[in-house]
């Protein structure tokens, strides 16, 4: 039996054509698309092969807008039990810490064995939730896992590192965070949505959490984005005509007096 | 309005429009303008279970009955007719034809697929000079290599093939397809009893494609004209008994008009929906225009003969799923048919989805006919609804015989 938390976020769909908003601190959200962060799929479905093998609940936490409930409502669709969304606008405006902060509120206490998270979100992408969850929570954590078993109090993880994997063994309680090839989320089904309509979605508040106005959301954040600006759009290419061997030293050329590259 | 749905069936009808709503809706204006067939959406609907629903499990289906299928094309085409008619084609045409007629190995190798969204299937009958008149087919399947395909009423085997030759037009999801199931001559002495069925996969050589269609409406539905020139196809490719190929298009046509008649609510609900919000907004003397009997009026008898048509097509989609009952308890015995329930469900609620068009065309007036709003798009989307799967003459002519007139 394994209680499994499940954190996610809900993010611009992929495919969401993106501009800076007026104030250039966040992005613009009129008319874009949003889905389950791609890496709390993988979560998702991996505490769901958890729970279908060794029994136990899988809870999904979730903080963000009241649109979020989409992307949980897909987590449940895939098969979590319930959730806690953690709506109250005075999460907003938020940074990684008092994210973090509010996230260990609603988990800690509950005897959960395992937290699973996205490695990291792909709007802000900074990464940084899980792992400070964590340290809040006081528990071992493994970010960018590839592979997990869980056995007994203990979870054996593979995580990518440069040039190779690493292999880590922690104890339980632990938060694993996700990595691309961790697994293949599964599509859920008319059935499943039809279920997960029925599933319980906590609404909770910072007062709910024990927390003030002052320690969430702009109000507790230590860190802010000061500015946004888009990607420089790329510049053309340079076709270099000419006979194969002519146009290879005419590349190099360029790419040594005036790329600086090599 | 009591439309006698099961609670499972309501949901499915909730569900199916939340997911239109977020997921068709958003990009069908655009789609009409490009005609860009959306091969993303047509997976994803295919993965969520939107084709399976009248299947059953075994075969990777919902098992949720035709009347569930029903609700959902109508959701569907409330949004986009196109992408409804591209689901409805894909489910209830080309792949029903190898569920009910298939040998188990057919099945398997196809069926699943299409429910799940990996395989797109179509349903080739229509050829230049066989329209209506389906008997008149002249595309050609000749058997080479001796043996097992001579004898009309039997299925075949040995090491022979088939190949065929001729034109189809007309074919929804053509170009996109995997497979189609093909209509053609295979005993021309016989007649419309020498017409068989094949499943021909689009990678076999001499398959192609010879144009997409531009249409006035559900642009972005794929329309394509076929060829097959000397398309070799093995004995495991012909689809039921030799000779029978055109008895088992009619039947599958049968379920193909209820998911048109489907398609017809949706669309026809599109249009009520568009002139009362128009109506009740637009002031002119200084009132509502609904606020005018003559436009009150006009929209009352749209609200009820979309309520009416709604009814035949749940009514049709019953009947069909009580024969699709009786086939499964009493195997081979065909379970019975509900071809004059169908074609009056297509009927009636193609021609309400075209009158109601003209309606909201009109109730908007001049905004109705620049393109600013959708009227003008639902209004050329409806009018296929008259024409495909049989005109609205052709279903008076089944209704009639089903009268036994
Ligand atoms: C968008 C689109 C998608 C289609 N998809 C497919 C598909 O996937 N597969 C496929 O096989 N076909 C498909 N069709 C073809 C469609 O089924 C035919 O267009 C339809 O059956 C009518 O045939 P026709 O166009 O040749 O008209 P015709 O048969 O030439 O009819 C012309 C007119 O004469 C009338 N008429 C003909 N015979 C009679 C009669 N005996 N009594 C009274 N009136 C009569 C008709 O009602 C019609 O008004 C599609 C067509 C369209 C436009
Ligand atoms: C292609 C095109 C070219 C045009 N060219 C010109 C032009 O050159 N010059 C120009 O001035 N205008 C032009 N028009 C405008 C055209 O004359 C108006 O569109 C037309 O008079 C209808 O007005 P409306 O579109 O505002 O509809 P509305 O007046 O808003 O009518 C909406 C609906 O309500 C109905 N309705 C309104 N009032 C009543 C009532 N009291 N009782 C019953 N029903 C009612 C109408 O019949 C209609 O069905 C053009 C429009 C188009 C589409």
């Amino acid at each position: 039996m394994l209680n499994i938390a499940v954190c996610v976020k809900q993010v611009p769909d992929t495919e969401a054509r993106l501009s800076v908003a007026a104030d250039k601190t966040r992005i613009e959200e009129q008319g874009i698309s949003f889905i389950l962060n791609p890496y709390d799929e993988h979560a998702v479905e991996e505490a769901i092969r958890l729970k279908e093998k060794q029994g136990g609940t899988v809870t999904v936490f979730c903080l963000g807008p009241a649109r979020a409930e989409e992307a949980i409502r897909t987590a449940l669709a895939m098969g979590a039990d319930k959730a806690v969304h953690l709506a109250d606008a005075a999460f907003g405006g938020g940074d990684e810490g008092t994210a973090a902060a509010a996230l260990e509120k609603a988990i800690a206490g509950k005897s959960f064995d395992l937290v699973l998270a996205g490695r990291l979100a792909i709007d802000d992408a900074s990464g940084q939730v899980g792992a400070r969850l964590a340290e809040k929570l006081g528990w071992p954590h493994v970010t960018a896992v590839t592979r997990l078993a869980v056995e007994g109090r203990e979870a054996v993880a593979n995580r990518e590192i440069d040039g190779g994997s690493q292999v880590v063994a922690v104890t339980l309680p632990a938060v694993i965070t996700a990595q691309r090839g961790l697994n293949q989320p599964r599509y859920p089904k008319i059935p499943d949505i039809m279920k997960a309509r029925r599933k319980e979605v906590a609404k909770v508040t910072p007062a709910d959490l024990g927390l003030s106005g002052g320690e969430v959301g702009g109000a507790g954040a230590k860190g802010k984005v000061a500015g946004l600006a888009p990607a420089p759009g790329r510049s053309a290419g340079k076709v270099i005509a000419g006979e194969p061997a002519d146009a290879a030293r005419k590349v190099v050329g360029l790419l040594r007096d005036e790329a600086k590259v090599i | 309005m009591y439309l006698g749905l099961t609670p499972r069936e309501e949901e499915i009808r909730a569900v199916a429009r939340e997911f239109a709503e977020k997921e068709v809706l958003p990009g069908a204006a655009e789609r009409d303008r490009t005609g860009e067939f959306p091969a993303a959406l047509v997976r994803r609907m295919g993965e969520l279970g939107f084709y399976g629903l009248p299947y059953p499990k075994e075969y990777g289906g919902g098992a949720e009955g035709t009347v569930a299928y029903s609700l959902a094309a109508a959701e569907v085409a409330r949004c986009d007719a196109a992408v409804g008619l591209t689901m409805a084609v894909n489910a209830t045409i080309g792949t029903l034809a190898v569920f009910l007629f298939g040998t188990e190995e057919q099945k398997q190798r196809w069926v699943p697929g299409v429910l799940q969204g990996k395989l797109i299937s179509a349903f080739g009958l229509t050829e230049e000079g066989a329209g209506s008149d389906a008997a008149a087919v002249k595309t050609a399947a000749v058997w080479d290599g001796g043996g097992g395909g001579s004898s009309v009423g039997q299925g075949v085997g040995g090491a022979g093939q088939w190949i065929i030759n001729g034109e189809k037009i007309f074919i929804t999801n053509g170009s996109v397809a995997d497979f189609v199931v093909v209509a053609a001559v295979t005993d021309p002495e016989l007649g419309s009893r020498g017409i068989s069925c094949f499943i021909v996969p689009t990678d076999t050589p001499g398959f192609r494609v010879a144009k997409k269609f531009t249409k006035m409406g559900l642009r972005c539905s794929d329309t394509a004209h076929l060829i097959f020139e000397d398309c070799r196809v093995p004995a495991a490719n012909l689809l039921g008994k030799r000779g029978e190929g055109l008895k088992m298009f009619l039947t599958v046509l049968d379920t193909g008009r209820v998911g048109v008649a489907a398609l017809s609510v949706g669309l026809a609900q599109a249009c009520l929906e568009d002139s009362l919000a128009y109506a009740k907004n637009r002031v002119q003397f200084g009132q509502a225009i609904g606020k005018n009997q003559a436009v009150a009026f006009r929209l009352s008898e749209t609200a009820t003969e979309v309520e009416a048509a709604r009814l035949l097509t749940i009514s049709a989609a019953r009947a069909r799923d009580k024969v699709m009952e009786a086939a499964e308890k009493a195997p081979g015995q065909g379970g019975g048919r509900f071809t004059t329930e169908a074609a009056m469900a297509k009927m009636f609620a193609s021609e309400t989805a075209v009158r109601a068009a003209l309606t909201t065309l009109q109730v908007h007036a001049g905004h109705g006919y620049c393109l600013e709003y959708r009227a003008e798009r639902l209004f050329r989307d409806a009018k296929l609804m008259e024409i495909g799967e049989g005109t609205s003459e052709v279903q008076r002519l089944v209704i009639a015989r089903g009268l036994g007139l």
